[in-house]
């Protein structure tokens, strides 16, 4: 018999019934909550007269509409200056308080963005089943679980009964061989298999991460690239665990400890795909030829690397991909063939659950420091993904340096990743943006978002334009 | 979820084609963090002349006194008559909750958007199909008729007009028991309880640290 690959393993573990028409019950071990898709799950729990199942399995946080300036935080949930944000977030405490939710409210040290408060309190532990009601739930997936969004009834139904109606998917390896060069990230490997399987290149599938550049690559890295899994269709993503998943976990908040701890490695070093596991699907990549990515249109596949040019829809015979070319060139603001170095930037956003941990704020802080914000540059605002994120940065003088560049320095939250609170665009703002959704609008209306990494991103709040990173690191840019 | 078993109501008319989720529930209403309430803004562009704002009281907005809902002769209906495609447009469960909050539980039309018909039955709305002749010879003897009342009866799966008069309708078998027993998902699961139980004692006794409280 054939050997099983990671999430056979995860989902063998976690099946407590299969059901005749090819769906299965399958056991939560985290629920993560945030303000906005909750409040008509647990409404309905309250008009259906139920209970969470277990109430201590869940950690709720406000993220979307959180104000980020200190300013505007100051006096919490009261300060929050758009009402219907205001709604949610305080709708989110009473409903924690009555039920009896674990919840890091707004000016808790420990709030921040769902995804990034999962891995780092040791609420997400290798192993486990993990759901928010948000798409990108797959992040948790880097640490050797299976994760995955849910929507607003699914929230309700896995509080009132610890289990998720689902049908198994198919397995797709990406495996990355070789070496990444100096100045590509994590981000830049995520974007650039987007580039190369397409938004609905993993539909259907969970996607495991495999490969020497993958075993090479730090957990945060590995939550980056789980975390856009969606974006290439995927509902879960995951990578196998490994000593850097245990050196991660061990010590955190909710990571077992002594016996336990033993115990649970024990059974971890389980987690991975067999040798002789099948894939349904395996994508190949060369990770030492992948360079610096940004995105150029209005979906995640229209990336390229940075010294590239963007395309003219006069090359493509495809009349839909054509169509969809323009489309993307018109509203982007951008010139058929025009060199990607070339756009220029109005607005740098550092952060979002994708590239807002700690070894985020550091990288990006590398590059700026010692140099300026370029003055064509509106602002370039760093958000971190949690207190702790923003604690551990000012303790290390992270802040000072983005300060001492002209980038501001932020409270925690999603912020302008989707513009629910005030950090928006302008109408036909161009943004270097480490976020990871371009779709028209995203940012606010008529916002241009390019996604970047954090080096990249800082590295155009100082040019004013596009560049290379590598000219940064190795000294050569002016 | 409640149950469908027998309804006797009064009936009103909901007189077009292609009514849409935004006409049965304004987009604006969908900031609610709530999925009760929406009854007092069912239908709200028909139903009133102003424009209506989330968060607003309704007591003294002018009505549209030619919307049937604004009627003496409509005032309790639980029965919606429409035409075809009903429900069609945004896939929003708002557009269920508000008719049950508003009190209908049952609406007969010749047929429907998909969604919609789907979102009815997990929220205990009884969506009929009846043919185009038979829901105009009811449109007919309800607007004759002040308080018209249909019967309606999921068990044998018929709809009795005043008159006697019977009128048979489709309904899938496994929609059919959810509704009569007030089956919604999470009841289905719950009836797998002792799968549940016994999968998380085991997973204690394999993986205790997995049962630690978050606190
Ligand atoms: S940071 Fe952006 S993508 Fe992540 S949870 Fe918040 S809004 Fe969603």
């Amino acid at each position: 018999m054939a050997g099983k690959t990671l999430y056979d393993k995860l989902w063998d573990a976690h099946l407590v019934k299969q059901r005749d028409d090819g769906s299965a019950l399958i056991y939560i071990d985290r629920h993560i909550v945030h303000e906005v898709t909750s409040p008509q799950a647990f409404e309905g729990l309250r008009l259906a007269g139920r209970k969470p199942w277990r109430v201590d399995s869940i950690l709720a946080t406000p993220d979307h509409n959180v104000p980020t300036t200190s300013a505007e935080r100051a006096s919490g949930v009261a300060g929050i200056e758009d009402a219907v944000s205001r709604i949610q977030v305080q709708t989110l405490d009473d409903n924690c308080d009555e039920f009896g939710v674990t919840e890091f409210k707004i000016n808790d040290s420990r709030q921040g963005i769902v995804h990034v408060v999962g891995p780092e309190t040791g609420a997400c532990l290798p192993g486990m089943t993990v759901v928010c009601g948000d798409s990108h739930t797959a992040t948790n997936g880097a640490l050797g679980a299976l994760a995955h969004g849910i929507g607003t009834s699914e929230v309700e139904h896995v509080m009132a009964t610890q289990c998720l109606v689902a049908k198994k998917m198919q397995n797709m390896l990406i495996r990355v061989d070789g070496k990444l060069g100096v100045g590509v990230t994590p981000k830049d490997v995520v974007l650039a298999i987007i580039a190369k399987i397409g938004t609905a290149g993993g539909t259907g599938f969970a996607m495991e991460f495999g490969g020497e550049v993958f075993r090479a690559m730090s957990m945060e890295g590995r939550l980056t690239v789980c975390n856009m899994a969606i974006e290439a269709g995927a509902r879960a993503g995951m990578v196998a665990v490994d000593g850097i998943t245990f050196d991660y976990v061990k010590g955190r908040t909710y990571a077992p400890k002594g016996e336990q701890w033993d115990l649970a490695v024990a059974q971890w070093k389980d987690y991975v795909s067999d040798a002789d596991a099948v894939f349904d699907e395996i994508v190949e990549i060369d990770g030492s030829a992948i360079e610096p990515q940004v995105s150029w249109g209005t979906s995640p596949e229209m990336v390229l690397p940075v010294d590239a040019c963007v395309p003219n829809p006069k090359d493509e015979s495809d009349a839909v991909k054509r169509n969809d070319i323009e489309r993307a060139l018109a509203y982007m603001g951008l010139k058929a063939g025009q060199a990607i170095k070339d756009i220029a930037i109005d607005r740098v956003f550092i952060g979002s659950c994708t590239n807002s941990r700690i070894e985020d704020m550091r990288a990006a802080a590398s590059i700026v420091e010692g140099r300026q914000k370029a003055a064509s540059v509106i602002d370039a605002i760093v958000v971190p993904g949690s207190g702790e994120v923003k604690a551990q940065a000012e303790a290390e003088g992270l802040d000072k340096i983005f300060i001492a560049a002209g980038f501001e320095w932020r409270e925690p939250g999603c912020s302008m990743c989707l513009a629910m609170n005030a950090d928006k665009l302008g109408n036909g703002e161009h943004c270097a943006s480490t976020s990871n959704r371009n779709f028209e609008g995203r940012q606010g209306y008529g916002g241009r978002t390019h996604l970047v990494s954090p080096e990249m991103a800082a590295a155009a709040g100082v040019a004013g334009h596009f560049v290379d990173v590598r000219t940064f690191i190795d000294g050569s840019a002016v | 979820m409640k149950s469908f078993t027998q309804l006797t109501g009064v009936a009103a008319p909901m007189d077009r084609a292609n009514v849409d989720t935004d006409m049965i529930i304004p987009k604006q209403f969908l900031k609610s963090i709530k999925r009760s309430g929406f009854g007092k803004n069912l239908f709200d562009e028909l139903r009133y002349l102003d424009e209506g704002l989330p968060d607003q009281s309704c007591e003294g907005r002018p009505l549209n006194k030619d919307f049937p809902l604004n009627q003496s002769r409509y005032q309790g209906a639980s029965v919606l008559l429409s035409r075809e495609n009903f429900g069609c447009g945004s896939s929003r469960e708002h557009a269920p909750w508000a008719l049950d909050d508003y009190g209908f539980r049952c609406v007969i039309a010749p047929s429907y958007a998909e969604i919609f018909f789907n979102n009815c039955f997990k929220n205990g709305i009884l969506p009929i199909v009846l043919n185009e002749q038979v829901v105009e010879q009811l449109f007919a003897q309800m607007y004759a008729v002040e308080g018209y009342q249909l019967f309606v009866d999921l068990e044998t799966q018929k709809v009795t007009t005043p008159a006697g008069e019977s009128f048979a309708f489709e309904v899938d078998d496994f929609r059919k028991h959810c509704l009569l027993n007030g089956l919604d998902d999470i009841d289905l699961t719950l009836q797998d309880v002792d799968a549940i139980n016994a999968y998380e004692i085991e997973r204690k006794q394999l993986s205790p640290w997995m049962f630690d409280v978050i606190k």
